[in-house]
């Protein structure tokens, strides 16, 4: 056990190498809805409880099949209305569960991204080997199904091993080489994307992907009323869109069918939506876009900012 | 904590297929099911589920607590008087205020508690209105795992009790706090019963699996009850009814693309029968009835207009 995974250095937000997104737009903006699949019974985990009911749990079950069920469509109709791409943080069995939405977010040509199998699986108490396995379905499933080449992995309900991300790169690698497997969603230290420090050395990004504009943080963990919660987006938005004029910001709703298409909340997200992408230099774009345009420009020159800025640090903290 | 490693079922998926993990319903989005028509043109039909309910106050909690039930050492006198004030106070005010918006409820009411309130019941047969089956009592739940004689003998009591207060043949079901065993919807059809409320994955009512067919799934949300967002997410009163009322525009709007919705409120009287909270259900209810679109029904009514347009 480490006192600190290691996956990043201290950078500081002020001063930074200039990031500029195509078009000069100074905020690029994501939608990640998660589309996930609970099982009614999965094997226990003993590290974690799946359900608070033995099986079956219904009411956990049941309000998330409603967002397969009913909630998908609603979410997707708002997007389609704003000209949003879903970049999908997927439950990969939802492939063979549920193949017709997969098939309605391929037509619009969504992102697709490892979320693990179910989010009932949990990674821990899994082996080095177990892991690996998992990852390599998951990525493997959303080929056979998408024809997309996994670039980013959410780890299922945030379930993580000291190895996630160094097994996800070097997975996506040896499937796809560099076309996969280069950019995690499950760090939450940075409004822009940052470098990332893995065994192998890839060229390895974490996206901005806010726990905080979460639905599900909001509404559950938070208990935020709706209303509040679309304020709360606004303002997010705001403070990220007047800073990306000095350098390029990443904006991020991370979403859940089952939460924000509830008929309660689906017009807090609605106006959300409306407000961001009514301003010009936003570009609404994808995760997988972001991470290759920040790999592609500045990536080397944010490893050579953080080396001389951790390294200032570093001698300060010996003097 | 890693130190217990899973063994390889982990990396198996016998259920992964096409369709849901079990096989109690199929799978079936909502915008896939042929559009449901409500009398005279109405486009949403307004569902107000009254829960009826008894907190024992020597709870067992066994084998999980009951929502909203003792949460104090024995005897938690507050939560059991302040349930009771419901049955005493609150359903008086909360009948007013239905009656004045003209809207027709379902009561959903613990066996137990038929047994112990015959005053109220006798109003609510003279009313008659209709009364859904809700368990004996909040502190019988119905679990996996229950040995299935029991659950049968715990399901017929509650029929009984209700049958013998109210005189009505119930047909509707709503298990304390919507948690059931593996048996239940099996048990619930052969006792006669043609619909329950536990499953909330849907907005429209849906045939479920039995072994003797002849159930329906009726949802009844969770999210947009009192009790969801008042006591679980400690919103404000003024959010409630906003909540309320953004859920019905939300509706009225899909309902006139899509075919006829339901706004399913399931409401306490231990909660929103408080002289603080009473006048945010009534506006509420006052801006959902003023929509030309909208109609009242209790959920027995609303499940026949859904089977005919099966």
């Amino acid at each position: 056990m480490k006192a600190d995974p290691g996956f990043y250095d201290y950078w500081p937000y002020q001063n930074r190498p200039k990031i500029q997104w195509p078009g000069g737009a100074r905020l690029a903006f994501w939608v990640a809805p998660n589309i996930e699949f609970y099982e009614l019974n999965p094997p226990a985990n003993p590290h974690r409880k799946a359900w608070p009911q033995p099986s079956p749990a219904v009411p956990g079950y049941s309000i998330r099949d409603y967002g397969n069920r009913v909630g998908h469509m609603r979410q997707m109709a708002v997007l389609d209305k704003y000209g949003v791409r879903g970049s999908i943080s997927l439950s990969t069995a939802l492939c063979d569960h549920h193949p017709e939405i997969i098939e309605l977010c391929k037509e619009r040509d969504w992102e697709f991204f490892s979320h693990g199998i179910y989010n009932t699986r949990y990674t821990y108490g899994m082996s080095e080997a177990q892991e690996r396995e998992m990852i390599r379905d998951s990525i493997l499933s959303i080929h056979r199904h998408t024809g997309q080449k996994c670039a980013g992995y959410l780890a299922p309900a945030l379930s993580h091993s000291e190895l996630t991300l160094d097994l996800f790169a070097e997975v996506g690698s040896e499937l796809f080489g560099d076309d996969a497997g280069f950019y995690t969603c499950d760090l939450f230290h940075d409004d822009q994307p940052t470098p990332i420090n893995l065994r192998n050395n890839k060229r390895f990004v974490s996206i901005p992907y806010s726990l905080e504009m979460n639905d599900t943080i909001a509404y559950v963990v938070n208990k935020v009323e709706p209303r509040r919660y679309g304020q709360m987006l606004r303002d997010n938005f705001d403070r990220l869109y007047a800073e990306g004029a000095e350098s390029g910001t990443v904006m991020c709703i991370p979403t859940h069918n089952y939460q924000v298409s509830c008929p309660h909340r689906l017009r807090a997200f609605e106006e959300a939506l409306e407000y961001i992408t009514g301003h010009s230099d936003v570009w609404v774009t994808t995760g997988r876009e972001i991470a290759e345009h920040y790999r592609a420009h500045y990536y080397d020159m944010a490893r050579q900012d953080i080396a001389e800025k951790s390294g200032w640090a570093a001698a300060e903290v010996t003097a | 904590m890693n130190d217990v490693k899973l063994d390889h079922c982990h990396l198996e998926y016998p259920l992964r297929r096409h369709g849901m993990d079990h096989d109690w319903y199929d799978w079936q989005m909502l915008t896939q099911r042929s559009a449901v028509s409500w009398p005279k043109g109405k486009k949403l039909a307004l569902w107000v589920n009254v829960s009826l309910q008894f907190f024992p106050l020597n709870q067992q909690g066994k084998p999980f607590p009951p929502p909203g039930g003792m949460t104090m050492p024995y005897p938690d006198l507050r939560h059991f008087s302040l349930r009771d004030y419901g049955n005493r106070v609150g359903i008086y005010r909360l009948l007013k205020a239905l009656d004045k918006y003209g809207v027709r409820p379902t009561f959903a009411i613990n066996g137990e508690l038929a047994q112990r309130t015959p005053y109220l019941m006798d109003l609510l047969k003279e009313r008659g209105d209709e009364i859904i089956a809700h368990g004996w009592n909040m502190d019988r739940p119905h679990y996996g795992g229950q040995p299935v004689d029991d659950e049968r003998e715990q399901i017929r009591a509650t029929l009984d009790s209700l049958q013998e207060k109210t005189g009505q043949v119930v047909k509707g079901w709503l298990s304390p706090g919507k948690v059931h065993s593996e048996n239940t919807p099996n048990l619930l059809a052969a006792e006669g019963i043609a619909y329950f409320c536990d499953w909330v994955n849907d907005d429209m009512p849906y045939p479920f699996r039995t072994d003797t067919g002849n159930l329906w799934a009726v949802p009844l949300s969770t999210e947009l009850e009192d009790q969801f967002i008042l006591r679980n997410n400690l919103h404000s009163e003024a959010s409630y009814q906003e909540q309320i009322e953004d859920a019905c525009t939300f509706l009225l709007q899909e309902a006139e693309r899509s075919g006829g919705r339901i706004l399913a409120l399931n409401i306490h009287p231990w909660m929103l029968g408080q002289p603080h909270r009473i006048a945010y259900l009534e506006r509420a209810l006052a801006f959902i009835t003023a929509q030309p679109g909208v109609f009242s029904a209790p959920a027995g009514e609303l499940l026949g207009y859904c089977k005919q347009a099966q």
